[in-house]
This record gives C-alpha cells, sequence and structure tokens, in this order.
C-alpha cells in the first residue's frame, strides 16, 4: 500500500536524521547513498492498480508484490542512487478511469513512469492516453495487445508473457498427454477469443483438433446448461475463465461428469486467488493447469524463487502468511516484480534523472534482449524483444495432486513460445 | 431584461469562462474539463428526454456506444477520414434511436424504463458477440494518426479542449434557445400533464418520439465525440453503469435546467477525483455524498439555487 | 447430448435459478407494490445475504450442515435490520419520492458494496452446501424390446439444488400465506391500496413501510443464502439479481404477487431452454430481446389488467 510505503520512507528519512545527528555510522551505506542523491527527491513510479471492480482479486496482490519489490530496490540504493516512490492509484477496473489516473501520474503526480495495468480492456483504455503525454507505460497483462501492435511506442510487457506465445508453448505437451480433440471454453470477450484463435492454430500444428468452443458471455452465473454441448468424442476440455464466477463454473463442470469426463486443463485464472482445496473442487484431482509461476512451494524452488515468496509474504501454499484463507494470484504477480526490475534495468542504462530524459530511458528498454535468473527475476531467465516490447519466458503445466496441491509437471522451453514479430514500435517516432 | 436576455447573456458567460479557464488551469485540470464537457453532452442528451420531457431511461449507454462504435468502426474497418465517422456515428444513433423510440413508447413509467434497459443490455451483448470487429469487451484503439479534423490533430491537449468546448457550446446554446421555442414549451407540457397536453391539442407521442430521438443524437454525438477525442472505443461505455451516470448527473445537477447536467458531472468527476486522495473507498464518500443531496437538495444543485434564489435561472 | 436430455438439464437447471429468482424478486414485488418505489440497492441486499452467510458458515465451522441452518436464519433477520434502518433514516425523510428513491437507493448501492469490499473483501468465498449428493437421472430410448432407459452422459442433478427449489416453494407459500391470512398481510395490502385512507383509519404508515422494506430485503437475502453453496459470495455479486427481478417484476404486473412468481419461473426456464437453441451469448440476446418485445406488445405484464 502507498500509505505504508510513505510511512516507511519517512521512517527510513527519521532514520536518517537521527543517525546524522549521532554523528555515528548508524546508517546503513546504501541509505548515505540515497541521501547524497536525494537533492532531486525521489523517483516516482505511478501503480495503476484494480482495487475495485472485477479485476480487485488481483489488484490486492499485484499491490503487495508491487510495494515488496519497491522496499527491496530502495534496500540496495534505490535507482540511480534515488529512492523510488510508488504511488498508487486505484482505477477501478474502468477503462475511462484507467485514462484519467495515467493523466493524474502524468500532470499531477508527475510519475517518471506509470506501470501496473492488468485487465486488457483497461490497458486499452489508458494505452492512449499514455502515448500522448509520453508516459512509459509498463502492463501486466499477459494480453496480446502489445506484441500484437495495437498500443503505441510508450507500451511496454517485460513482466509476463503473452497469451499467444503461453497457448503456443502449452500446446505440444497437452496434445502428447492429454488429447488431440478439444472442446474449448472461454469467456466471450477478446481475451478469450485470442486463446481460441492462438490456440486451435496451436493444436492444428500439433495434429489435433478443437472440436467445439464453447464462448460464455461475462455476466454468466450458472454453467450447467451449457455443459450438454461438449462433444461426446472430447478427449480434453480446454477451459481458461475470469472473473468472480469461475468457483462455479470448475465447480459445475465437476458435477456434470462425475469424475467421469475428458481430461481437464485450464489456465490457473480460472482459480487464481481461489483455494484449490475449495468444497467441491476435489474432482480437480488429476488435471492440469497452466501456471506462469508455481502457487505452491516445488522441492525443487531456487534460491531466487524462495526469497521472492518470503519478500512478498506468502507461504508454502501460495497463501498469505498472515491469513492461510488468503490465497494469491501467484501465477500472475511475479510479473510486478520484474517489471520493477526491468524500470531499473532501463532507467540506470539510461541515466534517467528527468522526465526530458524518457525517450532514453525508452531506447534503453528496447535494447534489452535477456534476463538472466536472478533475485531480480525469481520466475525464470527470460528474452526482451525490444521491437515488440514484450517478453518471453519458461511456462509451467502442474498437476493437481489428491491433497488438491499443484505439483509442476513440464516447463517449456523459451524458443516454445517465440513466434514471428507483428510490429515494430522502434520505428514510431519518440 | 427579459427572461430569454437574462438566460442569453448567463449561457454566453459560462462559455467565455471555460474559454478563459483553459489559459490559467494547470494540464491536468484543463484535460478533465475536456472529459467533462464531452460527457456533459451526454447529460444534456439525457436532461432533454428526462429533464424536460419526463421519459426516465435506464438505457442511453446504447446511444452514446451507437455514436461511439458508428465511429470507430467507420474508421478501423471503414478506413474513413474522422469527420466522416463521426457523421456515420450520429447517423448510427439516429437509427437506433427511431427504431428503439418506436418500440418502447408503446410503454410508459416504469416498464419504459426497464425496455430502454433491456434494449440497452442487448446492445452490449451484440457488441461482445460480434467480438471480431469490435473486440467484445477489450475494445479498440484509435491511433493518434486517425484523430485528425479539419488539419488539426484532436489527440494534441490544446485542440483537444478547444473541440470540447465548441461542441459543448453549441449544444448548450442549442438547447437554451430549444427550450425557450414552442417544441421545448410543449415538451414540458407533456412532462407536467400528458392527458393535458393532448386535450390542448398536442401530438404527445409524435412530441416524445421526437424527444427519444434528439435525446439518442446527442448522446450519440457525446460518443462519437469521446470516441474521437480520447481514442478509445470499449464495451464498457454500453454497460448498465453507463446508462446510470447520465441520470445520477441530471439529477444531482438539476433535471430541467440547461446548466444542471454540466454542473453535475462537474460535480461528480471531482468528488470521486478529490475524494480519491483521501481514501481508497471513494465510492462511499459518492454514496455518501448522494444521500445527502438527495435528503437535502432533492432538486439538484442548479434546481435548488433556482428554487430558493434565482427564479429566473433557466 | 442428445436432444431430449440436454432439454431436460436445461429446464432443470432453469428452474434452480427460477426459484432463487422468485424469491429476490417477491422482495422487490411486495417493497413496489406497497411502498411504490424502485429500490435499486435491492441486488446489494442480495450481496449482503451472501456474504453474511459466508462468514456465519466460516465462523461456526461445525458440520457445514450446522453453518447453513444458522445462516438461513440470521442472515436475512440482519439484512432485513438492516434495510428497515435505511427506510428509517433515509427514504422515509425524503417522503418515498420516486426519484430521489432512486438517486438514494443508488447511493446505498454504492455505500454497501464498498463496505463489502472493505471488509469480505474482492475473492468470491464458498460454502458448503449441507450435502450435496449427485443424482444421475434416466431418459427413455426406443429399443427393438420396447421402451427402454439409460442414463446419458452428465444428465444429472445434486440433492442440494432440488432442496432449493423445494425450499423457494415452502418460503413462497408462507409469503402468500402472511400476505393473505395475517393481519400483518391485512395491513400491508391495505396500505398498498390507499395509503391516505389506510393512515385515517389508525394505520402506522411510516411502520410498516420499514417492516415492509426489511420484508423485501430479507426475501432477497434468503434467495441468497439459499444459492450461496451454489455460487459464492462475492461483492459485485448483486447486480445480476437485481436486473433480473426488475425484469420480473414488471413482466408479471406491477406489485402482483402471483404475477411475479408466474414471471420468475417463466424468465428461469426461458434463460436454460433458450440456451438449448443457442450459443451462449446469443442465447442471452435473444432471451433480453424476448423480454423486451413482450413488454413493448403487452405493457401492463402478463397478468395486470389494461391499463384504463
Amino acid at each position: 500500500m502507498p500509505k505504508n510505503n510513505t510511512r516507511l520512507l519517512t521512517r527510513r528519512q527519521t532514520l536518517k536524521s537521527i543517525g546524522a545527528a549521532a554523528g555515528a555510522g548508524l546508517v546503513m551505506p546504501s541509505i548515505a547513498r540515497m541521501a547524497h542523491a536525494s537533492t532531486q527527491g525521489p523517483i516516482r513510479l505511478g501503480f495503476e492498480v484494480h482495487r475495485t471492480g472485477i479485476g480487485s482479486s488481483y489488484g490486492r496482490w499485484y499491490e503487495r508484490v508491487g510495494t515488496a519489490a519497491a522496499k527491496r530496490i530502495n534496500a540496495m540504493g534505490g535507482i540511480n542512487g534515488r529512492e523510488v516512490e510508488i504511488i498508487a492509484e486505484d482505477d477501478g477496473t474502468d477503462p475511462r478511469r484507467g485514462a484519467e489516473v495515467v493523466e493524474r501520474f502524468a500532470s499531477l503526480h508527475e510519475c517518471d513512469a506509470v506501470f501496473g495495468t492488468l485487465f486488457s480492456h483497461v490497458v486499452f483504455g489508458a494505452a492512449p492516453r499514455a502515448g500522448e503525454l509520453k508516459m512509459p507505460y509498463f502492463v501486466i497483462s499477459e494480453g496480446y495487445h502489445v506484441a500484437g501492435g495495437l498500443l503505441n511506442r510508450y507500451s511496454f510487457q517485460p513482466g509476463i508473457t503473452d497469451v499467444r506465445a503461453q497457448v503456443k508453448a502449452m500446446a505440444p505437451y497437452v496434445s502428447q498427454n492429454l488429447g488431440k480433440k478439444v472442446t474449448m471454453f472461454i469467456p466471450d470477450f477478446a481475451f478469450g477469443h485470442d486463446h481460441r484463435d492462438f490456440f486451435s492454430e496451436a493444436i492444428k500444428n500439433q495434429g489435433g483438433e478443437v472440436l467445439e468452443v464453447i464462448a460464455i458471455p461475462p455476466t454468466e452465473t450458472s454453467f450447467t446448461r451449457y455443459f450438454p454441448r461438449i462433444p461426446r468424442d472430447t478427449e480434453m476440455i480446454y477451459h481458461v475463465m475470469v472473473g468472480p464466477a469461475v468457483l462455479t463454473f470448475v465447480r459445475e463442470l465437476g458435477e456434470f461428469f462425475g469424475g467421469r469426463g475428458p481430461a481437464l486443463f485450464g489456465y490457473i485464472d480460472s482459480l487464481e486467488a481461489v483455494d484449490t482445496a475449495s468444497p467441491g473442487l476435489e474432482f480437480l484431482e488429476g488435471s492440469h493447469f497452466w501456471e506462469g509461476m508455481p502457487r505452491f512451494m516445488q522441492p525443487d524452488a531456487d534460491a531466487h524463487e524462495k526469497m521472492y515468496r518470503e519478500a512478498v509474504g506468502i507461504d508454502e501454499n501460495g497463501a498469505s502468511v498472515d491469513d492461510p484463507r488468503d490465497i494469491s494470484t501467484a501465477g500472475h504477480m511475479f510479473g510486478v516484480w520484474e517489471t520493477l526490475s526491468v524500470i531499473k534495468m532501463g532507467m540506470e542504462m539510461s541515466g534517467y534523472q528527468t522526465r526530458a530524459d524518457t525517450g532514453s530511458f525508452i531506447e534503453a528498454v528496447e535494447s534489452l534482449t535477456k534476463f538472466p535468473l536472478s533475485d531480480d527475476f525469481p520466475q525464470g531467465e527470460k528474452i526482451f524483444n525490444g521491437k515488440t516490447h514484450q517478453v518471453f519466458g519458461h511456462q509451467n503445466i502442474s498437476l493437481v495432486e489428491p491433497d488438491g496441491k499443484l505439483k509442476r509437471v513440464h516447463r517449456t522451453s523459451i524458443e516454445d513460445t517465440l513466434y514471428e514479430n507483428d510490429v515494430d514500435y522502434t520505428t514510431q517516432s519518440l | 431584461m427579459t427572461r430569454e436576455q437574462k438566460s442569453l447573456w448567463l449561457h454566453a458567460a459560462v462559455v467565455l469562462v471555460l474559454g478563459a479557464l483553459y489559459f490559467v488551469l494547470p494540464e491536468y485540470h484543463a484535460g478533465n474539463l475536456a472529459r467533462i464537457m464531452v460527457l456533459a453532452v451526454y447529460a444534456m442528451g439525457y436532461n432533454l428526454l428526462f429533464g424536460y420531457t419526463g421519459l426516465l431511461s435506464l438505457g442511453h449507454a446504447m446511444f452514446f456506444a451507437a455514436g461511439m462504435y458508428g465511429f470507430g468502426l467507420a474508421v478501423n474497418h471503414g478506413g474513413l477520414p474522422a469527420g466522416a465517422a463521426v457523421l456515420i456515428g450520429i447517423a448510427a444513433t439516429l437509427v437506433v434511436s427511431v427504431v428503439v423510440g418506436f418500440l418502447a413508447l408503446r410503454t410508459r413509467d416504469v416498464a419504459f424504463m426497464i425496455v430502454m434497459l433491456m434494449f440497452a443490455q442487448t446492445g452490449y451483448l451484440i457488441i461482445l458477440y460480434f467480438g471480431e470487429f469490435t473486440r467484445g469487451d477489450e475494445g479498440f484503439v484509435v491511433q493518434q494518426a486517425q484523430r485528425g479534423l479539419f488539419g488539426f490533430d484532436l489527440s494534441a491537449q490544446g485542440i483537444r479542449y478547444w473541440a470540447a468546448l465548441i461542441l459543448f457550446s453549441a449544444c448548450l446554446l442549442g438547447i437554451a434557445k430549444g427550450v425557450n421555442s414552442r417544441f421545448g414549451k410543449a415538451l414540458v407540457a407533456v412532462r407536467e400533464n400528458e392527458e393535458r397536453a393532448r386535450m390542448l391539442g398536442y401530438d404527445t407521442h409524435r412530441l416524445k418520439f421526437l424527444a427519444v430521438v434528439l435525446s439518442g443524437v446527442l448522446s450519440g454525438a457525446a460518443g462519437a465525440a469521446y470516441g474521437l477525442l480520447f481514442g478509445y472505443i470499449g464495451s464498457t461505455f454500453a454497460t448498465v453503469q453507463y446508462s446510470i451516470f447520465p441520470l445520477l448527473w441530471v439529477l444531482l445537477g438539476g433535471a430541467g435546467t440547461t446548466l444542471g447536467p454540466f454542473v453535475g458531472v462537474l460535480f461528480m468527476f471531482y468528488l470521486i477525483d478529490l475524494s480519491s486522495f483521501l481514501t481508497d473507498a471513494y465510492m462511499f464518500i459518492a454514496g455518501i455524498a448522494l444521500l445527502l443531496l438527495t435528503m437535502f437538495a432533492p432538486k439538484g444543485i442548479v434546481g435548488q439555487i433556482r428554487a430558493s434564489r434565482v427564479p429566473w435561472l433557466p | 447430448m442428445e436432444f431430449g436430455p440436454h432439454l431436460l438439464l436445461a429446464s432443470l437447471e432453469g428452474a434452480v435459478s427460477a426459484a432463487v429468482l422468485a424469491l429476490t424478486a417477491m422482495g422487490l414485488s411486495i417493497v413496489f407494490g406497497v411502498m411504490r418505489i424502485v429500490n435499486v440497492a435491492h441486488g446489494e441486499f442480495f450481496m449482503l445475504g451472501a456474504v453474511l452467510a459466508w462468514w456465519i458458515a466460516s465462523m461456526i465451522g461445525a458440520h457445514p450442515a450446522v453453518g447453513f441452518v444458522v445462516a438461513i436464519v440470521i442472515a436475512p433477520l440482519a439484512v432485513g435490520v438492516i434495510a428497515a434502518v435505511a427506510d428509517k433514516v433515509i427514504l422515509q425523510r425524503i417522503g418515498y419520492d420516486p426519484e430521489r428513491t432512486i438517486v438514494a437507493t443508488i447511493g446505498l448501492l454504492y455505500i454497501l458494496q464498498q463496505a463489502a469490499l472493505m471488509t469480505f473483501g474482492p475473492d468470491a468465498r464458498p460454502v458448503t452446501p449441507p450435502f450435496n449428493q449427485r443424482i444421475d437421472l434416466p431418459w427413455f430410448e426406443f429399443t427393438k424390446n420396447g421402451l427402454g432407459l439409460f442414463w446419458p452422459w452428465g444428465l444429472s442433478i445434486t440433492s442440494y439444488k432440488l432442496f432449493v427449489v423445494l425450499a423457494a416453494i415452502l418460503i413462497l407459500t408462507g409469503v402468500w400465506l402472511l400476505m393473505t391470512r395475517t393481519r400483518f398481510g391485512l395491513i400491508m395490502r391495505a396500505t398498498q391500496q390507499d395509503r391516505e385512507m389506510s393512515q385515517a383509519f389508525g394505520v402506522p404508515v411510516d411502520n410498516v413501510f420499514a417492516y415492509v422494506f426489511g420484508l423485501g430485503a430479507a426475501l432477497a437475502a434468503i434467495g441468497a443464502v439459499l444459492v450461496v453453496p451454489v455460487q459464492q459470495a462475492h461483492y459485485l455479486m448483486g447486480h445480476d439479481p437485481l436486473l433480473l427481478s426488475f425484469i420480473v417484476v414488471i413482466i408479471g404486473g406491477l406489485g402482483s404477487l402471483p404475477g411475479t412468481v408466474i414471471a420468475a419461473v417463466l424468465i428461469g426456464m426461458s434463460d436454460g431452454i433458450i440456451s438449448v437453441f443457442f450459443s451462449p451469448t446469443l442465447a442471452k440476446i435473444v432471451a433480453t430481446m424476448a423480454v423486451a418485445m413482450v413488454l413493448v406488445f403487452r405493457p401492463q405484464g402478463l397478468v395486470g389488467k389494461a391499463a384504463s
């Protein structure tokens, strides 16, 4: 939360002054360095958060991760020796408010960059304003809008792989292990249509086919009546649902088949922020999920992942350390952490100091090509495409174990995610 | 001065003040004001039907969206220049409002409200259903290069402001003139007592039909302008939420007053914008403000001023 | 799935939504009938019922059935009290003016939604059903040996869903008895027919209105408690029940209680049955248009009398 963060900074500043007054080396060297550069004030990053509206389950966790990442960056000496100040504002998961919030960040708070938007429609609503205001705009949305060339030179997605790449990377494993004849359940959203189009293409390349696509309107609250549309010869059901009714969807799917149905493969979006041990989800045992980053601590987790999980405050089950019923959106939220790492890299490369340096900051980010597995990138190594402004990383397929936990059974290579460029943003003027 | 003259001076003054404000206001607030003026056109369109004719609709988002999508689709899929696309947007709204007006006016009161709501809901679902063209809930961006009109780049801050002001002033002055005309007075007669208006020889059904169409077209023009000036076309603008907004704006500002819609939008916008400095729970503050206003200023802000101090207020 | 079993399944699912809808819409209908106001916050009372049910059930933590039974008693009562207080504090002060009531209840809607977000949080929360057996259903076919039964793939319902339908019927019967057989019902009907006259006969109209508003909200809350083991509580869940209840109340003929039940069954069932013939979104479009057209060509509702 921004307020906590401010308090934190104030406390640190107080500490600083105490240290100075005592004239002793009480202050850590990094903070002393920050004090030196703080004549220009902090680097201000606008954080567009879905605190209310349908995105709020994600928004809350995005905010926690963003706060933790900023705290870490400040503990390491900030960016270019300056503190990072996060200014978080709610966009109500609404495209109009999203654009207004970008204006607030640019003109009112005088931010250096904006990050954080998740839901695609808000990205679409806000990105044109960010472009007009020449405000670097970093989204963590997994949509295909950035790489699809639908936005502008100021929009980036360096923290999470987009849906086209995810789907392409999933297809080989699921078609070989779960089935080649597929029925898809998607929300009747552009996001769902991307899944439909890219997966249909990818499964065809694997020698499989999509038998039926069932697109559910967003206002739907009960689903059983649509299940009879599933063709009898379906071998695998592919589901990716979003919104508050996802749990109902998954439960009713289980009730419909009574444990005798086709194999299930879902995007964790269908169960993000939902406890996999919820009543009625027993039938999920043995089904597979895509995860951007594993929710449950894996036995082979490395030191970076452990550090990240501790920093953002999630336990072995991916729930808040304060409340085991408060399940995180672990499959996506790592993108916030890694986006801040990219902003730091870009600003340090370009020696960013003021808004006048925005052009060289943008060019610096565009010049990045590889992110190594590290504390900065705990989800794993990544390839960044400076022309399409999109990042590509490893994807995980996890299996639901009898105790309701997700165990990673496959990790795709980065090469599996790559596709031809659809756009070259570097040709657009700054 | 006669009432008419006073009203003319007042509206001219409002327009001049808004023009002068551009040179005074910081960039952020000037940007907000541009948005508020476009939304105020939407609210004025709504006020024409609700405030003057007495028909409560919960489906105006369909008109706003018809204008917006008519414009956006004509630019993005038809490749038309912005000016022609705006006309297409307005034409689309005209068609929608003629059809809807013809059907919905067979009902009255709460049934009218619900029928409008149902039509708007259908419109929203149609936008989702044809996601191939509309990009469904995500919507699409109208790129900066496509947003030129008469050689002006409407995505530039200053030009956007003046364009919004021109549209807003034209509608405000037009409505100020219109409500004093025979037609405007006939609409008020329908609102006050439809039965009596009919007895007096007015074709009340025709009057109501014209009010729906005019109100729809104004709302659609606001929608097209919104797409043109802010570059985003999305199904959010077709949801029930955006049908409720103009009702709130008009009721808060003052139904059946010329300046009420603008004042209502201004008030709601800054209520949310300012309270989001204080708390995350800005909807809470908005809710309490609505309760207090309706309890203590039932005629809306402008309506209350008219009732208690300035009886000539248009 | 073949046509017959598909239709049966869709009808069964339609019956469950119809049952919950009937309860929720009945609340709105009573409020509209007696008080002549449009309560836009009705969906939020529904949401409050669901959220309270989750809260109670997770507090008790014993066998799910215990939590459920406590929830279905306490949650509607609590919601009813909140609504009655809102009526006394707000609606009574503005004299039930139709337009001001709409603004006031929109304000109430914002407040309740934000309060739920701040206390309950943004996640969807499940409540364990008190019992939940999957019941496979048979379908018939003509074979060489004559009429035979078989169990089609996926044709089933759960015992809890059947219970929801049964419970709704019982509660609606209770409401009908309350309205027709008790003194309170008599007073309500008298107030509905002529407010001034009732007042003249010593009916404390203000208090009656508070009770009615509370009762309407409590009915929505009961519907929510029943549905929450099937659907889940979420702070934005009030939106859909509000729209559907509105439609049901209008189609049923304003303030007509039997009309409301008939319309709820019709709309709940048709939503299910139309989905057999069209793709999901198209089915929604067709269903919505159908409702609009019914109103356009029969504006007084299905049961209401033609306007004089």
